[in-house]
C-alpha cells in the first residue's frame, strides 16, 4: 500500500488530514462568532447537533482525522529521526528562509493536543459524551460561562491559539507543496494564502475568547 | 591584499566507519585571505605530514564548483558560510582573526563517515541508476529547432540540471531527505519531451529507491533549498510529488 510504503504517500496522508483539520477548525471558529453575537443562537446550534445520528458521524470521522494525523505524525518523526543517524552536528544554524515552525512541526502539534484534551474536557466531556451515555448535558453558553470567566482558562486557550497559528502557517503551504499543487509562483500564493487564513480564524478564536472572558469573568 | 588571519580548526577525526569519532583542535598561523578553504586544508595537511601524523580526509576534486565531490559542514552549514557556492569556492578572507572554525561530515544515516571528512555518498548513484536516465538510444543530435520547447521550460530543466548531487540537501535536512536532489534529477528529464515517455516510472523507481536506502521523509523546512550550492529549488519537489501521485494514481 502505497499511502504507507512510500515516503510521498506518507506525506499525502499527512496533508489530506491536516487539510481536513483546517477546514474543520474554520466552521468551529464560525461557531465561536455565533456564540459571540447571540446566545441563545448558540444554544440552538448546540442542541441541532447535540449527539443526532449526523453529529455522532461527524465526530467520529473528525476523530478518525485527528487520530491519522497524530499516528502519522509520530511514524514520520520516527522515520525521520533514524533516517538523520545518531550523530548530531556540534555546530548548526538555522539557514535564512528556514521559517522556525516548519522545524518543530512535532513539539507545536504536542502543545496543540494537550490543550486539545483540556478543551474536550471543559466542553465535549460536559455536551455530547453524557448525551451519548444517556445522560442530559450542559448548556452551550453556561459552559462558555464556566471556563471563560476565569483568566487562567483564558490566557491557556490564548497560549494554545498561538501554537495552532504557527502549526498553521507552516503546515497550510506544506500541505498544497505536498500534494504537488505548487511551482515558484504558486508557493507564494499558498504561503500567503494559508497565512492570512490562519490569522482570520485565530484572530477570531482570540476574539471570541476575549469577548466571553469581558463579558461573563469581568462583567458578569 | 586581503589580510592574513589566525585562527582555530575543530575538526572531527574519525579513523573508520566504525570507529569512535571525535573533534580535534589544530592551530593555523598566517593564513593569507585569498587561500581557498581547501587549500587551508592542503596547508594543514603538509604541516601534520611533516609533523608525523595522520593528514584530514576530505573530498575534492575539480575545485572550481561544478563536480560536487567537496563536501565539508563548516560552522553549521553544508558548504560554509557563502551562498550559492560550494566549499572549495569558499575563502579564508571570509572568517576573521581568531576565530574558531568547526569542520564536519555530512551526517545522515545515508551517508555514513568512511573516514573523517570524507562520507559514502554511493546511495546517490545507486538511485540514479534506478531511473535518472533515458532508457533508448536517441541516436545522434536533431537539429535544434526541429523539437520545440519553451523557454521557460529550457530554462526549468536546467535550472534542475545544474545539481551536482554533493548531497548538501541531506546535510542540510532536519530529516535526512534526498528529495531535492532526487526530484532535481526526475524534473531535468520530465519537463523535457525525451524524458517525458518514462517519466511516471522514473518517479516511482528513483522515489522507492531513496525511500529504500534510509533516507527521510520531506516535511518541507527548505533548509535544503537553503543550502544547496546550485540553488536548486523546492519547485522541483512539488513536481515529483505531483509525478509520484498522478502516477501512483494511474495504477
Amino acid at each position: 500500500m502505497w499511502l504507507i510504503n512510500s515516503s510521498v504517500g506518507r506525506k499525502l496522508v499527512m496533508s489530506i488530514s491536516g487539510l481536513f483539520l483546517v477546514l474543520f477548525v474554520t466552521f468551529h471558529m464560525a461557531m465561536n462568532l455565533v456564540a459571540v453575537i447571540s446566545e441563545d443562537g448558540y444554544d440552538a446550534v448546540c442542541e441541532f447537533l447535540g449527539a443526532n445520528w449526523y453529529a455522532l458521524a461527524g465526530t467520529a470521522v473528525l476523530a478518525l482525522g485527528f487520530v491519522v494525523h497524530i499516528v502519522y505524525a509520530f511514524i514520520l518523526t520516527a522515520q525521520n529521526r533514524r533516517a538523520r543517524g545518531n550523530q548530531d552536528y556540534a555546530v548548526s544554524e538555522r539557514p535564512k528562509g528556514v521559517e522556525w515552525a516548519s522545524q518543530n512541526m512535532l513539539v507545536l502539534g504536542l502543545i496543540v493536543i494537550l490543550f486539545f484534551l483540556l478543551h474536550l474536557v471543559h466542553f465535549w466531556g460536559k455536551m455530547q459524551l453524557p448525551e451519548i451515555l444517556g445522560e442530559y448535558p450542559e448548556g452551550g453558553i453556561d459552559l462558555i460561562q464556566q471556563v471563560f470567566s476565569s483568566p487562567l482558562n483564558l490566557v491557556l486557550y490564548l497560549i494554545w491559539f498561538v501554537a495552532i497559528w504557527f502549526h498553521l502557517t507552516h503546515g497550510f503551504w506544506s500541505a498544497l507543496q505536498t500534494l504537488g499543487w505548487s511551482n515558484k509562483v504558486w508557493f507564494c500564493r499558498w504561503k500567503l494564502i494559508g497565512n492570512v487564513w490562519a490569522t482570520v480564524v485565530l484572530a477570531g478564536f482570540a476574539f471570541s475568547a476575549v469577548v466571553f472572558y469581558v463579558k461573563y469573568g469581568l462583567l458578569g | 591584499m586581503d589580510k592574513n588571519i589566525s585562527f582555530t580548526l575543530k575538526i572531527w577525526r574519525q579513523r573508520g566507519p566504525k570507529e569512535q569519532g571525535a573533534f580535534e583542535t589544530y592551530h593555523m598561523e598566517d593564513i593569507p585571505g585569498d587561500t581557498s578553504f581547501l587549500e587551508m586544508l592542503d596547508i594543514l595537511n603538509e604541516q601534520l605530514v611533516e609533523k608525523g601524523e595522520e593528514p584530514v580526509v576530505f573530498d575534492h576534486d575539480c575545485r572550481e564548483g561544478i563536480c560536487g565531490m567537496c563536501s565539508l559542514y563548516i560552522n553549521g552549514h553544508p558548504h560554509g558560510p557563502a551562498t550559492g557556492a560550494t566549499t572549495c569556492q569558499i575563502y579564508m578572507r571570509r572568517f576573521s582573526d581568531g576565530d574558531t572554525i568547526t569542520v564536519e561530515p555530512w551526517r545522515s544515516a545515508g551517508f555514513p563517515v568512511i573516514r573523517d571528512l570524507m562520507v559514502d555518498r554511493s546511495a546517490y548513484d545507486k538511485i540514479m541508476q534506478a531511473g535518472g536516465y533515458v532508457s533508448v538510444n536517441t541516436g545522434a543530435p536533431q537539429d535544434a529547432n526541429a523539437i520545440l520547447i519553451s523557454k521557460d521550460i529550457a530554462d526549468e530543466a536546467m535550472d534542475a540540471a545544474s545539481c551536482i548531487g554533493c548531497g548538501a540537501c541531506v546535510a542540510a535536512c532536519k530529516n535526512g531527505s534526498a528529495m531535492l536532489f532526487v526530484s532535481a534529477k526526475v524534473s531535468q528529464l520530465a519537463l523535457l519531451p525525451q524524458g517525458k515517455a518514462e517519466a511516471a516510472r522514473r518517479a516511482k523507481a528513483m522515489l522507492s529507491k531513496m525511500d529504500e536506502l534510509g533516507f527521510g521523509n520531506c516535511t518541507n523546512t527548505r533548509a535544503c533549498e537553503a543550502e544547496c550550492p546550485k540553488n536548486v529549488s523546492i519547485s522541483n519537489i512539488a513536481r515529483l510529488n505531483r509525478e509520484f501521485i498522478k502516477a501512483k494514481l494511474a495504477d
